[in-house]
Parts: structure tokens; C-alpha cells; sequence
């Protein structure tokens, strides 16, 4: 059996957040000194993921489900090495991502959901800085540059233009040419479709289909889109308040959901059923309370 | 060799995308370059009116070097620790910084290629500065050893870079401050340094501190080359100190700099924008 793509162990990290209660110096706040010299108290550590066991498999496209805030992003930074976990170990093609970064970094890119970019560089400028920083010669990036945003149906001229004077969705399929320009094995695509139109939504979709079939890299989605999950998904793993609470494919995640709770009617359940009958709240909920912490 | 090769393409990225930056925000450089004329102009213009100042018969166009050496120093020093810094601020401004700390390159070859830029960027302009004042002021360059000059502020360069390593951690920490006390940073040394007027005016604890200043070296070697025209074996008493502060200080720096962004990556602080 091959190696998982990314491995997962006993994965913990924790961030020291400021309560509304400590601002506000309500119920559990430290007594503090009026006036100008008042002293900020510590907040505690809350736990924002936990993460026992994940594997990815090689060549798979593994979504992750969950609503804002749920640990989506900071489960990618740390496979990306941007954060280090308190606990646990996590493994991109058997190399530790804390011990072998420069390893890690070699094998994956990544695309978020805001496409951050020199904005006075032009599209073809950036891709070229970024081959050039994985190894790639200027002329070799350049040609693979021109035929990735060719693909992704971006004109010439607009490859030439400055960042600023593109468009929200155009940036995103700079990003994505950016992305798999150094040919990455495993793509980490935080909320790629967020904020894009139809159209633009779509064609990424269909960039990252294309991915997996021509080169066979392995994938891992985070997406608060239902659609998008079960569309492009060969598992799904769903997450919420930084724990998974199942994995599977989306008619397992169904059938999951169906033993939990009866669908109305007798009907096939939808994966939003299933999130809320797996998680015990809707996304939209989840999000609001995200937003709005009693 | 490959990972030589490797390493020298993503050292030139760097080094091309600031170039690039510079080019492309060109009319903030030529305000830049107006404003540290005017500073320079205005410090020039100190010396020149020193012998009205005094009441007496005074070599003004010493005195309008001397002070030069000090303000052409000030400004190259501001711009390598401001592109220093930059190596965290711009990049969280653009938004770029985990792009760029996630690509498959080591720190030292991410700052030697923000740092060679910016040296050398830094030394045209001060050379343009200096050819400006000479001929604003018409001073007399003729005994003026200009290579030397230059070797000892290329010199200089690496225990500046290897010290504003260490400042760059502070936009890293805060991003909201941090890029503000590099500033500061520069501010002290340039004070301890003599950078217009002779160390030995300094109380005495502070000419012990102003040994351990590369800034000190460097106007000493620059004066001494600009207005006594010193070779380059007579400027080995400042050269040599400067050679190995470098050798101590870029060590140093990427040591503390590779604390700050391991701080960083352990509380998220990466990401945050000021």
C-alpha cells in the first residue's frame, strides 16, 4: 500500500484569544486598574484544533467541511508550514512537516481564498518570481506561466497587466497557475471559490478536476460550500470547532446521517442534512455563532 | 551543485523583485531621493554657515565634507534597514508573507537576495548624492579617495545588513510598531557613532559603546578616504573591524531573525497585518 499523502497524528494547537468576558471585565476577568495603565489580562489558550488521526490519500481529492473559524485554515497552515502544532505529527509523503520543512515545502503549494500578489507586478512577473524560487529557469517558467493562464483562459494582455487592474476571479486563476506552476504533488486549496462569481467559480472547479486527471496530484479542499464538497470530493472530512466529526465519501457521509436522523419525508438526505445531523447545528449556525459568541 | 544553482536563482528572484518594486514605484524613489537631498543639502549648508556661526577663519569645505560623510551615511543606512525591514511589512501589506515563507527556500538566501539589492541600489544612490553636494557646494574632491570610500561602505554593508537582521524581527513581532523602531535602532547607533562630530566629544560610557558600532568604523574610514584621500592599506585600521563585525553580526542576525519567525509560526502571528 502507498503512502499516505498526508498523515495525521494526535494534532493539537491552541491559540491565546481575548474573551469578550476579559474585555468587557466581565464574569472571569481579573480584577484590573482603571485608567490609562490598565492591565490587559492574559486570555487563556482555547484549542482550535484537535485532530486525532487524518490520512489523505495519494492522487485523492479530500475535502474538509466546516464553517469560518472551524480550524479548516489552520489545519492547511500547518501542513504548509506556516504554523507549528503544539502536539502531535503530521507527514506529507512520510516527511515531518516541523522537522523536514524545506522537504515539505519542495512537494505542495497552496491556494487561498485571498490571491495575495505584488500588486504593482504583473500577473507574469509574480509566476516567474515564484518558479524562480522553486528552481525553475525564467524561460522555462515563463513558457509554463503562459501555458497554465492560457488554459485557465486568461489573455495575453491581461497576463502582461499590473495585479490591481485585474479582476477578483482573474486574480484567483493567477493564483492557482501559481500554485501548480512548480508542479506540486499535493495542492492545498483553502477556500479557493469563495467570493467568485459563477462563471470564475466554475472554471477553477474545473482547473482542479484537471489537476487530478492530467497529473495526478493529490488534493485537499477546504470549503463551506456543500455543492463544491460533493461535487469534487472523493472524501470529505467534516469539521467543526476544530474536531472531525466524520470522514467518508459525501453518499457515506449521507448514509451516516440517515442512521442519525430520519429525513423528512423518507427523502435522500442532502449533505447539509448530514452536517447538521453529524455536527448537531446547520453551517449557517455554525458560522453565526462563530460570529456572534454568546 | 544543483542546490547551488538552485539556491542563486531564488538569491537573484529576490534581488530582481526588488528591482522590479523600485522600478515600478519609481516616483516614491524620486521623492525619496529629493527628500535625502534636502537633508543633505541642509546639513551642508550647517558647515557652510559655521564660519559666520564662530566669528572665525574656518576650512568650511572640511567641515561641509565631514558633516556629508555623516548624513550620506544616515540616509544609506535608512534605506538597507528600511528595505531590511521590509522584507516582513511589505510583504504583510501585500499580503504575500506566507507565500513567500512557504516556498522551499532558506531564510539566509531570502535575505542575502532582499540585502544585495538594496547594497547596491543604496551605494548609486549615495554616489549620486555625494556628486550632487560636491557640485551644489563646490567642493574640492581632488585629494578625495572615492574607491576607498566606497569599499568601506561596501564593507560596512555586511555588519549593517547582519544588524538590520536582527531589527527586521521587530516588524515580525509587531507588525504594528515594528517597522517604526528600526528607525530608532538606526537613530542610536548613528548617535553613538560620531555621525557629525568626533566620538571623543561623546561622554565616556558612550565612546565605550561606539567601539562596538560598525557606524563608527565606517565614518572614520569614509572621512579618512574622503578627506585625508587614505589608500586601502592605510584604511585597514577601519576596514578590518568591519570585516569581522560582519562575520560576527550576519550569523547573529539570521539566528535571531530564525527565533522571531519560529515565535511567529507558534502563535500565527505570520499572517496578521498591522
Amino acid at each position: 500500500m502507498s503512502e499516505p499523502a498526508v498523515e495525521v497524528h494526535n494534532l493539537a494547537k491552541s491559540f491565546r484569544k481575548s474573551s469578550g468576558a476579559a474585555r468587557s471585565g466581565g464574569a472571569g476577568a481579573r480584577p484590573a486598574a482603571r485608567g490609562l495603565f490598565r492591565r490587559k489580562p492574559r486570555a487563556a489558550p482555547v484549542k482550535v484544533l484537535d485532530v486525532p488521526s487524518l490520512d489523505v490519500r495519494p492522487g485523492e481529492i479530500f475535502g474538509v467541511l466546516g464553517p469560518n473559524g472551524s480550524g479548516k485554515s489552520t489545519l492547511i497552515r500547518i501542513i504548509s508550514t506556516l504554523l507549528l502544532p503544539d502536539e502531535g505529527q503530521v507527514r506529507v509523503f512520510g516527511r515531518d512537516v516541523v522537522r523536514e520543512p524545506l522537504a515539505v515545502q519542495r512537494m505542495l503549494n497552496r491556494v487561498s481564498a485571498d490571491a495575495a500578489f505584488f500588486r504593482k507586478l504583473s500577473a507574469m512577473e509574480n509566476l516567474i518570481h515564484t518558479a524562480r524560487l522553486y528552481g525553475l529557469a525564467q524561460r522555462e517558467g515563463a513558457a509554463r506561466a503562459r501555458e497554465i493562464l492560457s488554459r485557465l483562459d486568461l489573455s495575453r494582455e491581461k497576463m502582461d497587466a499590473e495585479m490591481h487592474e485585474l479582476s477578483r476571479g482573474m486574480q484567483q486563476k493567477v493564483a492557482l497557475a501559481r500554485a501548480f506552476l512548480t508542479s506540486p504533488i499535493l495542492m492545498l486549496l483553502d477556500e479557493p471559490t469563495t467570493g467568485l462569481d459563477l462563471k470564475s467559480k466554475r472554471e477553477v472547479q474545473t482547473f482542479i478536476l484537471e489537476i487530478r486527471r492530467d497529473h495526478g496530484a493529490t488534493v485537499l479542499l477546504t470549503t463551506h460550500d456543500m455543492v463544491e464538497a460533493e461535487a469534487l470530493c472523493d472524501r470529505i472530512a467534516v469539521i467543526d470547532e476544530g474536531r472531525i466529526r466524520a470522514c467518508g465519501s459525501a453518499a457515506e457521509l449521507k448514509i451516516a446521517a440517515r442512521e442519525k436522523v430520519a429525513a423528512p419525508s423518507g427523502a435522500e438526505p442532502t449533505l447539509e442534512a448530514a452536517f447538521l445531523a453529524l455536527t448537531g447545528r446547520t453551517m449557517e449556525d455554525a458560522e453565526q455563532e462563530k460570529e456572534n459568541p454568546a | 551543485m544543483i542546490a547551488a544553482v538552485v539556491k542563486a536563482k531564488a538569491t537573484y528572484a529576490f534581488a530582481e523583485r526588488q528591482f522590479l518594486l523600485t522600478k515600478r514605484y519609481w516616483a516614491w524613489e524620486a521623492v525619496y531621493l529629493l527628500y535625502s537631498l534636502s537633508m543633505t543639502l541642509s546639513i551642508g549648508f550647517l558647515g557652510a554657515g559655521m564660519q559666520q556661526l564662530t566669528g572665525q577663519q574656518i576650512d568650511s569645505g572640511k567641515i561641509i565634507v565631514y558633516l556629508l560623510t555623516g548624513s550620506l551615511l544616515w540616509g544609506y543606512l535608512s534605506a538597507l534597514f528600511w528595505d531590511v525591514s521590509n522584507i516582513i511589512s511589505w510583504e504583510r501589506w501585500e499580503g504575500t508573507i506566507e507565500y513567500t515563507f512557504m516556498a522551499p527556500v532558506a531564510r539566509w538566501t531570502h535575505i542575502v537576495g532582499v540585502c544585495s539589492f538594496s547594497i547596491v541600489y543604496g551605494m548609486l544612490r549615495t554616489a549620486v548624492l555625494l556628486a550632487l553636494v560636491t557640485v551644489f557646494f563646490h567642493l574640492d574632491m581632488s585629494r578625495a579617495n572615492l574607491p576607498v570610500a566606497f569599499a568601506v561602505l561596501l564593507t560596512a554593508s555586511f555588519s549593517f545588513v547582519g544588524l538590520g537582521t536582527v531589527v527586521a524581527v521587530l516588524p515580525l513581532l509587531s507588525p504594528e510598531k515594528g517597522a517604526q523602531m528600526t528607525g530608532i535602532v538606526e537613530g542610536v547607533l548613528l548617535l553613538v557613532s560620531g555621525v557629525y562630530y568626533d566620538i571623543s566629544v561623546l561622554p565616556g560610557w558612550m565612546q565605550w559603546i561606539s567601539k562596538l558600532s560598525p557606524a563608527t568604523y565606517t565614518l572614520k574610514g569614509m572621512r579618512g578616504a574622503l578627506l585625508e584621500g587614505k589608500s586601502l592599506s592605510n584604511s585597514l585600521d577601519t576596514l578590518i573591524p568591519l570585516a569581522v563585525m560582519g562575520v560576527v553580526l550576519i550569523p547573529l542576525g539570521l539566528a535571531v531573525f530564525g527565533q522571531g519567525e519560529r515565535y511567529c509560526k507558534r502563535t500565527g502571528r505570520l499572517k496578521r497585518s498591522g
